[in-house]
């Protein structure tokens, strides 16, 4: 398992807002997180990303209280958690399906955290306007939850989560349930609210658009472990493994032996650049890195299928004797299902994983 | 402490002080159950579901003697009695009424009482008395326990009412008769005694072979029998009873006149007098009571001819005590058997568990 | 936090059952403080106990058998079928349930009893039979079964029918192949309570059964209260005990199985207006039977009440000279309500947080279990308890056995099952993130309860409120050896009004038979309309 490529951060770094330490959790002996170090500065977004089952809503859990670690230590602004109960560590949860409470209205929704700890009445109502107002709903206070839209809802639950003012807020897949318009449209809208609230939010999702659009920090997991932190464009530009890179959605990963400056694989040779690790290696093209050429020049492949994806096309490549490939390509020079074609390599969209 | 032990705390400190509270917000004037100690102005009797006596008679006596009565009534006559003997080392009264003798000997053999003769136990009619050396219990009322019959019935059919245990199994009679289980019911019991007495040790299965063979039916109580199955009661009538013949009280007469609205001019049931089997219920001072004092003023009382004249229209029993009224319903329609059948409570205390197994495996089984 | 909820039920079981209980089985086992093992096997040698153990069994088989094929159908109708009056009619079924058995015996016998009406039709009586015994069993749980039963089924998809029916299957075979097998836990859940009650039967067999017939409950209360034979008693009790403890782990498993996930849907769409002869006539013959089998005996006990000219009887009740009482019957009434009362807010407070400890997911294996216990107040003799609180709590500080809080708790003890039943599959389908929603946004414990738990369950929980106090209401055995004779409850005071001779004292005790049934109908027809989707088993 490969180490984040910043190495170790300071636990005990003073602008560091939440501090994770080896913290662990096992359903029946099997680690759900497994010894997991995370900072998160105050005002950072951090976005964890993994497939379901690693770990990532486990994690928010054990920040805010309801799953008590087996090992390791949680702390908020350098305080140990241990033992302070979930109502009492004053960071909010926006929870995957949003659970508002049905048998209150919009309002009373919003206003709850605020009630618990003490609000008066005329400050509660001020601070659902003023939330409802943020989160473009204005006016919906006396509005019954069932009868929001999955969007609306969304809204509701984000201005629940804020209206107490918590230091750290926490998503779990806040956009799991839209469509993907509105999805797209509201993590910008997101992105945009908590820059300029300055909120701290560490929040996970399955989904790498979203963590990438949302995020300052990616941090990504896999079976309870951190595989990989860094900013987007990092993660992006070079997935640490092949796990990552596969989740990524990049499937031209390959085995080859570096030597020098090109990579001997099933595809042929590779251009890999100047300074990479020689040796037998896992190596990433990505498909825009894919050039077709004329039939009879380099790679010699049959298209096997091609998929519209809306501002390219991806052409999935059969060669004889190796494994499938997958090109991008503009719309117009798309060739159809069965015509052969010929690929050549882009180095710089080629990576050497590991 | 965590808040979560401490909402522990709450919630079990929530549930203890919970049900005082409740106890604290109901409308009975209770107080601490047996807590009548030594000088203690509370008397209070344990008794059976029937005692019953006029308001202005007891309130006499709380003023003159000082005491407040309280009662307890404990079940039925056996459960009452069975109930006591359970209880008798931390007692939940000072005196006890209700034991006849059909079952004294339970509570005798219990220690159930302590000694005390009662103010006027001189007045009770002699035939009454019981436990004269030890003075362990006071007669305090009598009864007959008798077939009762309809008095409808019979006219109708031009049929002359049964007037002894003879009677009863005599062919005119068959399936005509109700009775009471006597391993479960008090009047139930008394009529088997009354057969053991009138028949002997030996005669009495016999006789109530004989019995079974002329279509007798046990039911398991006093009030099926009697409202239920029983022709000639009010519930019976109601309910279309066929059976013009029930073990049930000589009393049980007047109490229908007496509560009948309007009254008739004559009673609609009748007592079979040569059928029946005197009861006498008894009081006595609870072994451990904790206001000895006060029981014994209660048990004197008991014996007054004030309490004696107001007993029979409350609890349809007839008084013990030489020279007490009775009321003229009861001489008119259900006056005392000139010869009942009686047994003494030494030879019921032998034999009734006996017997009443025999009985139970020859009637019921 | 899930010891502290447990605590308080455990305390007040292990104080007011388990202790009184195990009191009065140590009094009857151990003699000059010899344990009397041997009579276990003594008793059980007897073929008078054997003969009285097999009948409890079979009559008990009986009679659910009887009652599932009796009510089935009326569960349907009641769960599928819209119709006038079918709101109060099902509030009228369950009355029987909450009646003090001296009452029903009475108005029963008027049904299958000499004159009765199978007897004006057909001339048949039963009344000394074993059929009179089992269809006075159907009377009581008819009720059982169609609010378990009927409950589910109402909410029951009719669309899994109809795509069965898609597939090609016959009606007949996609009621078979969908609607049953999602409906057999419920259905095995209300033949185990059936089961149970009348395995444990007291009063219908007392009274139908007469003294050639007798249940383990019948046969202990005898031995305690009549024959004084506490070694056989405790013995009994043990066997009794033993039975139920089986009986409930059984029924626990099916509840857990009726848990599974089933499509579930509002109960109104599901019901519509009976269509084609087929359907009216179903309609018809369940109306017709629960005419004859619960509306004529309860009919017969109004009827009587009124056979006097005035209302004379009722008229009776609000005077005191009668002298059966220190004060007027119809004061009766209050006492009843006061009791009901306190005893209701016990058996809510007690209930309710078994209830709650028992929701939580974390619930242990230990807690699970308490799940079973909480019900075997239900199969432990009245007679049993009163007895046993007589000698267990005699002692200070809990010296209780003559305070009048001694009644609602013998009758919270009774109360506590239905709201722990009742409360409990809410609670159950609470999502757990709600209460961790709340609970991230700073509620306490106790104000995730109050806001999101609270709630959630107030209608199931004045449901269970208005069982506890109908129930309450009626309950006699352990009533009639603790109400003293200036407060008298509804119950007692018929019961001894039915122990004098003399028309009015019998008119009165109808009359206040029938205002008891009146009182439990209102009672039962408010929850009717405080009915939620998940209204638990009863």
């Amino acid at each position: 398992m490969a180490k984040s490529p910043h190495g170790p951060q300071s636990p005990q770094s003073p602008q560091s807002l939440l501090s994770l330490e080896g913290a662990t959790v096992r359903f029946d002996g099997r680690a759900a997180l497994d010894a997991v170090d995370l900072d998160v500065a105050e005002h950072e977004i951090v976005c964890v990303l993994g497939p379901s089952g690693s770990g990532k809503s486990t994690l928010l859990r054990a920040v805010a209280g309801l799953q008590p670690l087996d090992a390791g230590r949680v702390s908020l602004d350098g305080r140990d958690q241990a033992g302070v109960p979930a109502h009492k560590r004053g960071v909010g949860l926006m929870f995957q399906d949003h659970q508002l409470f049905p048998q209150r209205d919009v309002g009373g929704n919003v206003a709850f955290g605020t009630r618990m700890h003490g609000a008066s009445k005329s400050e509660q109502v001020d601070r659902v306007r003023e939330l409802l107002d943020l989160v473009g709903l204005p006016g919906a206070a006396r509005r019954a939850v069932a009868s929001l839209s999955g969007g609306e809802q969304q809204r509701v639950a984000l201005a629940r989560a804020l209206a107490p003012r918590p230091r750290l807020l926490m998503l779990d897949e806040p956009l799991g349930q839209l469509d993907r318009s509105l999805r797209e449209r509201l993590v910008v809208e997101l992105r945009e609210l908590f820059g300029r609230l300055g909120t701290t939010v560490l929040a996970v999702t399955h989904d790498q658009g979203e963590a990438f659009a949302l995020a300052d920090r990616v941090v990504v997991m896999r079976d309870g472990r951190i595989a990989q932190t860094g900013t987007p464009l990092q993660v992006w530009q070079r997935p640490v493994d092949e796990f990552v890179a596969r989740f990524l959605g990049f499937d031209n990963v390959v085995r080859g032996t570096v030597v020098g400056e090109a990579a001997d694989t099933p595809w042929g040779k590779l251009p890999v650049g100047e300074g990479a690790a020689q040796g037998t290696r896992t190596l990433l093209v990505r498909p825009a890195g894919v050039r077709l050429v004329a039939a009879d020049a380099g790679l010699r492949c049959t298209v096997a299928a091609r998929t519209f994806k809306g501002t390219h096309v991806a052409v999935h490549l059969q060669p004889e004797d190796a494994p499938r490939l997958e090109a991008a390509c503009a719309l117009r020079d798309a060739p159809e299902v069965g015509d052969a074609v010929g690929v050549e390599f882009d180095a710089t969209e080629i990576v050497v994983l590991d | 402490m965590s808040i979560t032990k401490k909402a522990t705390v709450v919630a079990v400190g929530f549930g203890l002080v919970a049900l005082p509270a409740l106890a604290a917000c109901g409308s009975s004037d209770s107080d601490g159950g047996s807590g009548s100690g030594a000088g203690s102005k509370t008397v209070t009797l344990v008794s059976h579901d029937s005692w019953a006596v006029s308001k202005s008679v007891l309130a006499a006596f709380e003023k003159q003697s000082g005491y407040q009565v309280k009662v307890l009534e404990d079940g039925d006559a056996g459960q009452a009695v069975n109930k006591a003997i359970l209880t008798k080392d931390n007692p939940q009264g000072d005196v006890f009424f209700g034991v006849d003798n059909t079952l004294l000997s339970r509570a005798l053999d219990n220690e159930l009482f302590q000694s005390y003769e009662a103010k006027g136990s001189d007045l009770i009619l002699p035939e009454y008395r019981a436990d004269e050396d030890k003075h362990r219990v006071t007669p305090i009322d009598t009864g007959d326990i008798c077939v009762n019959y309809d008095k409808a019935y019979f006219s109708e059919h031009k049929l002359t009412p049964p007037a002894s245990f003879d009677d009863l199994i005599k062919p005119q009679y068959k399936n005509l008769l109700v009775t009471e289980n006597a391993s479960t019911s008090s009047p139930g019991l008394g009529f088997l005694l009354g057969t053991a007495a009138k028949y002997g040790d030996d005669g009495w299965q016999d006789y109530w072979k004989k019995l079974k063979a002329n279509g007798v039916k046990v039911v398991d109580g006093w009030e099926q029998a009697y409202n239920e199955e029983f022709s000639g009661s009010a519930g019976g009538k109601k309910a279309k009873a066929d059976r013009p013949l029930v073990v049930s009280y000589a009393s049980s007469p007047p109490a229908e006149v007496i509560y009948a609205d309007p009254k008739p001019t004559t009673a609609p049931t009748g007592v079979a007098t040569g059928t029946c089997f005197r009861q006498v219920e008894y009081a006595g001072l609870l072994s451990n009571a904790a206001n000895a004092e006060g029981g014994k003023a209660l048990l004197d009382f008991m014996l007054t001819k004030t309490f004696q004249d107001d007993m029979p229209l409350n609890m349809f029993v007839y008084p013990v005590r030489e020279a007490a009224q009775v009321p003229p319903e009861f001489m008119k329609y259900g006056p005392l058997a000139k010869n009942p059948e009686i047994m003494d409570p030494a030879k019921i205390a032998d034999n009734r568990d006996d017997w009443v197994k025999s009985w139970t495996s020859l009637v019921l089984k | 936090m899930r010891l502290g909820l447990v605590a308080v039920p455990v305390a007040f079981f292990g104080l007011f059952f388990a202790y009184p209980v195990a009191a009065i089985v140590v009094r009857g086992l151990k003699v000059d403080g010899v344990w009397q093992f041997g009579r276990l096997w003594e008793v059980l040698g007897e073929s008078d106990i054997r003969h009285v153990l097999w009948f409890t069994t079979w009559q008990a088989l009986a009679s659910t058998v009887l009652t599932l094929l009796i009510a089935l159908p009326g569960a349907y109708v009641f769960a599928r079928f819209d119709f006038p009056g079918k709101q109060v009619l099902r509030a009228v079924v369950t009355v029987p349930f909450v009646l003090p058995t001296v009452v029903v015996g009475t108005a029963f016998l008027a049904l299958v009893g000499r004159g009765g009406l199978l007897d004006e039709l057909w001339g048949i009586r039963l009344d000394t039979t074993v059929w009179a015994i089992l269809l006075a069993h159907v009377f009581f749980n008819y009720a059982v079964v169609v609010r378990t039963v009927g409950g589910l089924w109402s909410q029951l998809d009719p669309r899994q029918e109809e795509a069965a029916r898609m597939l090609g299957a016959s009606p007949l075979k996609a009621w078979r192949r969908v609607t049953l097998p999602a409906l057999a836990p419920a259905v095995a859940a209300a033949a185990l309570m059936v089961f149970l009650f009348t395995f444990t039967s007291f009063g219908v067999v007392q009274i139908l059964g007469g003294p050639t017939f007798s249940t383990l409950e019948v046969e202990i209360y005898r031995q305690t209260s009549e024959i004084f034979d506490l070694s056989t008693a405790a013995v009994l009790t043990i066997i009794q005990f033993l039975a139920v403890g089986a009986i409930l782990a059984v029924h626990a498993w099916t509840v857990r199985r009726r848990e599974s996930a089933l499509r579930l849907v509002d109960a109104s769409v599901t019901a519509r207006r009976p269509r084609g002869a087929g359907q009216w006539a179903l309609l018809a013959g369940v109306l017709a039977v629960v005419v004859v089998l619960l509306l004529l005996p309860l009919a017969v006990l109004v009827q009587r009440s009124l056979d006097a000219p005035d209302f004379g009887y009722y008229r009776a009740l609000t005077s005191a000279d009668g002298g059966v009482f220190l004060v007027a019957p119809i004061e009766a009434i209050g006492n009843s309500l006061q009791y009901a009362v306190v005893a209701t807010l016990i058996a809510v407070l007690i209930g309710g947080l078994a209830a709650a400890a028992l929701t939580r997911r974390d619930a242990g294996r230990f807690v699970r279990g308490f799940d079973a216990l909480l019900m075997l107040p239900l199969g432990v003799s009245a007679v049993t308890v009163g007895f046993g609180f007589l000698i267990a709590l005699d002692e200070p500080p809990l010296d209780l056995r003559s305070t009048w809080i001694l009644v609602p708790l013998a009758q919270a003890l009774v109360g506590v099952p239905f709201v722990v039943r009742t409360m409990l599959p809410v609670l159950r389908a609470v999502d757990q993130r709600l209460r961790e929603a709340a609970s991230v946004l700073g509620a306490s414990p106790w104000r995730v309860w109050r806001e999101v738990d609270l709630p959630m369950v107030r209608r199931a929980l004045l449901i269970a409120a208005g069982f506890a106090f109908a129930v309450s209401l009626g309950e006699f055995g352990a009533t009639v050896f603790i109400a003293r004779p200036d407060n008298p409850t509804l119950p007692v005071a018929v019961a001894r009004l039915l122990g004098r001779a003399g028309e009015l004292n019998y008119g009165q005790a109808m009359a206040l038979s029938t205002v008891l049934m009146v009182v439990c109908a209102v009672a039962l027809l408010v929850l009717e309309r405080l009915r939620t989707d998940r209204t638990g088993e009863f």
